[in-house]
C-alpha cells in the first residue's frame, strides 16, 4: 500500500507530498503524522504541498484536522509552498484554514516553527493573529 | 435601359467622384483631424471603382450575391477602420449617404423621362440603402472591438504589483472591486508572492472609490489566501468615510491589519520584517540605512 514518508529531523517531523493525494492516502497521512508525533515527541511538524496543483474540501479539511490534532499533542503544524491557485480554491470553498501556520518555503516554514518552539511570540510569526 | 445604371455610372464616374468630393469637403463635413483629404479621396476612389466594376445589373439589388463581395469587403474595411479613428456614427453614415445624393443628382440630370427616372432612382435608392446598412454593421463591429480592447486595457494596467522593499509588495487598487477583477488581482498577487517569496503584502484601497459587504468580503478573501501561502497582508488606504461605511454595515475586518495611509502600512511592514529606518544626522553619522 502506497504511503508518504514521514521524516524525522530533530524536534520535527517533515512530509513532502509529491503525489496527488486520493482521500485514503490522506487519513492514513494524518493518522501516521498524529502518531508518530506522538511517539518521537516532535514539536512541530511541516508539510510541503508546492507539488500539489489541485485540493478539495476534503483535502483541506484533512489539512485542518492534522493542524488540529498536532495542536492537541502539543505540537505547531506549518504548511509550506501552497500554490497560488491551489490557496485561491481553498478561499473559494470557504477553508482558510484557520488553524494552521503557513510559510512560504520550508526555509521560511522551519524557522517559524523553531520560533514558535522557543516560546518568542508576536513578531517574528508574521501569520500570528 | 436596363443597363443603364451601370453604363450612367461608368460614363460619369470622374464626375461623380468630384462631385462627391466637393460634398464630403464642405467644411462642415470634413474632419481634417481624423484623416487627411487625400486619404478621403483614396476610399473613394476605392469604392467608386469597386461598385462601378463590381456591379452587374441583375444583381444590383440583392447583397447577397458574389458580385458584391468585394464591395462588402471594401465598405466593411473603410467603415471599420472610420469607428477606430474616432468618427462618429453620423459622419460615417454621411459617406455613403453623400454618395447616395450625388448619384441621384446625376441621374436627374441626365435622364428626362420621369418614369425612367423614377425607376433608376429607386434602384439606386436601394442599392446606396444596403451599402448604408453594411456601413453600420461593421461600423458597429469596430466600435466593439474598440470597446474589449480598452476593457482589456483596463484590466491589465490596473493590477501593478510593486517591489516596494525586499520582501513587501504594495497593491494599489484603482477603480472599482467586483468578482472578476478580484480574481485577477489575486492570482497576480499570489503568483508575485511566490515569485518574489516575499512575506508582506500591502493592498492599498484608496483607489477604491466605494467598499460594499460584496467588496469587503473580496478583500477578505485576498488577505485569507495571503495567509495561506505565508504571506501576511496588510490593507491600507482606508479612508475615514469608508471606515464609517464599514463600521455602518457592520464589516467585521479586526482578523485583518489595517492602516489609514500606505506610509503607515509601510512601516508596520518594517516592524514585522524587523527593519528600522533612520535619518542621517551628524550624531549617527555612523549608521547606515539599512537596506
Amino acid at each position: 500500500m502506497e504511503r508518504i514518508p514521514i521524516l524525522r529531523m530533530g524536534q520535527f517531523l517533515l512530509v513532502t507530498i509529491q503525489i496527488d493525494l486520493y482521500d485514503r492516502l490522506a487519513l492514513d497521512l494524518a493518522a501516521d503524522l498524529v502518531k508518530t508525533a506522538s511517539k518521537t515527541g516532535a514539536r512541530g511538524i511541516l508539510i510541503d504541498i508546492s507539488a500539489v496543483d489541485i485540493v478539495d474540501s476534503f483535502m483541506g479539511r484533512i489539512l485542518s484536522n492534522i493542524g488540529a490534532m498536532a495542536k492537541l499533542i502539543a505540537a505547531e503544524t506549518v504548511v509550506v509552498g501552497m500554490q497560488p491557485a491551489v490557496a485561491i480554491t481553498l478561499v473559494e470553498l470557504g477553508l482558510p484554514l484557520n488553524g494552521i501556520h503557513t510559510a512560504l518555503n520550508v526555509e521560511k516554514g522551519m524557522a517559524l516553527l523553531r520560533s514558535k518552539i522557543a516560546g518568542i511570540a508576536g513578531e517574528t510569526d508574521p501569520n500570528n493573529d | 435601359m436596363a443597363t443603364e445604371i451601370i453604363k450612367l455610372l461608368k460614363d460619369k464616374q470622374a464626375i461623380i467622384l468630384e462631385r462627391w468630393m466637393e460634398n464630403q469637403l464642405t467644411p462642415a463635413r470634413v474632419r481634417e483631424d481624423l484623416i487627411s483629404s487625400d486619404d478621403l479621396r483614396a476610399d473613394s476612389v476605392a469604392l467608386i471603382t469597386a461598385l462601378v466594376s463590381n456591379l452587374k445589373e441583375k444583381s444590383l439589388n440583392d447583397t447577397d450575391s458574389a458580385d458584391f463581395n468585394p464591395i462588402t469587403e471594401l465598405l466593411g474595411s473603410i467603415s471599420f477602420s472610420r469607428a477606430k479613428q474616432g468618427f462618429s456614427p453620423r459622419e460615417t453614415g454621411l459617406f455613403i449617404v453623400g454618395l447616395k445624393e450625388v448619384l441621384i443628382a446625376v441621374i436627374q440630370e441626365e435622364v428626362k423621362d420621369p418614369r425612367q427616372l423614377v425607376d433608376l432612382s429607386l434602384k439606386i435608392h436601394r442599392l446606396m440603402d444596403n451599402l448604408l446598412i453594411i456601413t453600420f454593421e461593421t461600423y458597429i463591429k469596430g466600435r466593439e472591438e474598440v470597446i474589449l480592447a480598452q476593457t482589456d486595457e483596463i484590466a491589465e494596467i490596473s493590477i501593478p504589483v510593486i517591489r516596494v522593499w525586499d520582501g513587501i509588495l504594495a497593491l494599489p487598487i484603482i477603480g472599482t472591486l467586483d468578482s472578476a477583477r478580484t480574481q485577477v488581482i489575486m492570482e497576480a498577487l499570489l503568483t508575485e508572492i511566490v515569485e518574489s517569496s516575499s512575506d508582506i503584502a500591502i493592498l492599498d484601497i484608496s483607489g477604491v472609490p466605494t467598499v460594499d459587504s460584496m467588496v469587503a468580503q473580496h478583500l477578505l478573501k485576498t488577505v485569507s489566501a495571503t495567509r495561506l501561502l505565508g504571506a501576511t497582508c496588510i490593507i491600507s488606504g482606508i479612508r475615514p468615510e469608508i471606515a464609517q461605511t464599514i463600521v455602518h454595515l457592520g464589516i467585521d475586518l479586526s482578523s485583518i491589519v489595517t492602516k489609514s495611509t500606505m506610509a503607515s502600512a509601510l512601516q508596520h511592514a518594517f516592524q514585522l520584517l524587523r527593519l528600522e529606518v533612520y535619518k542621517r544626522t551628524p550624531a549617527n553619522a555612523s549608521h547606515v540605512k539599512p537596506e
